[in-house]
């Protein structure tokens, strides 16, 4: 911008090193959630990924250790009882779909460009946000036995 | 040469900020499609999912050959992207070298554990 045009304009306000703490400050618009929460669903992945690698050994590796994997959520494990593990389960699975799909809308993003718009954005971060959510809700349902 | 974009910015060096990005993206989807064939075996699989069916899935050589290839996109991939994490929220340069040797650690470790895992079956 030159000196002239910047006398002129109105004060935009400017945005100069994000950090943590200036996060809650923002306007989260929908499209914002969406890609906030896909950042947040990949780090709850990253701390949990031994929890995750435990699940794939366990069950992979014998009909014994398979049934020690779903007695973890069936019984109970490390002096927690299995709905805990369940509310774990529950919130990779979330993480894993809200990753997913967010992901695929980034993916076709990146190789649409014409089609990237304000308006798009939102109505896929919408679809996004409306699709993980319902997912989660009917497999959490499934998790916890209620059908 | 260097090529100038925008008013200001001059990209040189390394191109590795063209690099993660690329990568992060054929990372994710090497393991959609993973995510999909597993899936796709679950579902289409008759009878109750059990011990036998979900070992199953994975004791083939190529299936082994293949999940290999996915741990080893997923620790890129998880890699770049809580770097960026990282970069964007820890301004503290000590506290943000800190981060990533332990996300380095964790990673690495990680990966080790999920291939043990699968060549154990």
């Amino acid at each position: 911008m030159s000196e002239s045009a910047a006398s002129t304009a109105k004060k935009r306000p400017e945005f100069y090193n994000i950090d943590g703490a200036s996060l809650i400050s923002y306007r989260w618009p929908l499209a914002s959630i969406a890609s906030g929460m896909h950042r947040v669903s990949g780090a709850i992945m990253f701390f949990l990924m031994p929890f995750i690698i435990w699940m794939f050994d366990n069950s992979i590796s014998s009909e014994i250790s398979f049934n020690k994997f779903k007695a973890a959520f069936n019984v109970g494990m490390l002096g927690l009882p299995g709905f805990i593990w369940k509310l774990v389960a529950l919130a990779l699975i979330w993480a894993s779909l809200h990753h997913f799909i967010a992901g695929l809308r980034h993916l076709w993003m990146d190789t649409h460009h014409e089609q990237v718009t304000k308006d798009f954005g939102r109505q896929t971060a919408v679809a996004v946000l409306v699709l993980t959510l319902s997912l989660t809700l009917v497999l959490g349902a499934k998790l916890f036995g209620l059908y | 040469m260097s090529v100038n974009f925008g008013s200001h910015r001059l990209v040189v060096g390394a191109h590795y900020g063209m690099r993660d990005w690329l990568s992060q993206r054929v990372t994710a989807v090497i393991m959609a499609l993973f995510t999909v064939l597993v899936l796709a075996q679950l579902i289409f699989s008759k009878g109750p999912i059990g011990y036998e069916l979900w070992a199953g899935i994975f004791s083939p050589q190529w299936m082994k050959s293949l999940t290999f290839v996915v741990i080893a996109s997923m620790l890129y991939h998880v890699w770049v992207g809580m770097r960026n994490v990282f970069m964007d929220y820890v301004k503290p340069y000590a506290v943000r070298f800190v981060m990533h040797v332990f996300a380095i650690v964790w990673l690495t470790a990680c990966a080790g554990g999920a291939i043990q895992a699968l060549w154990r079956l």
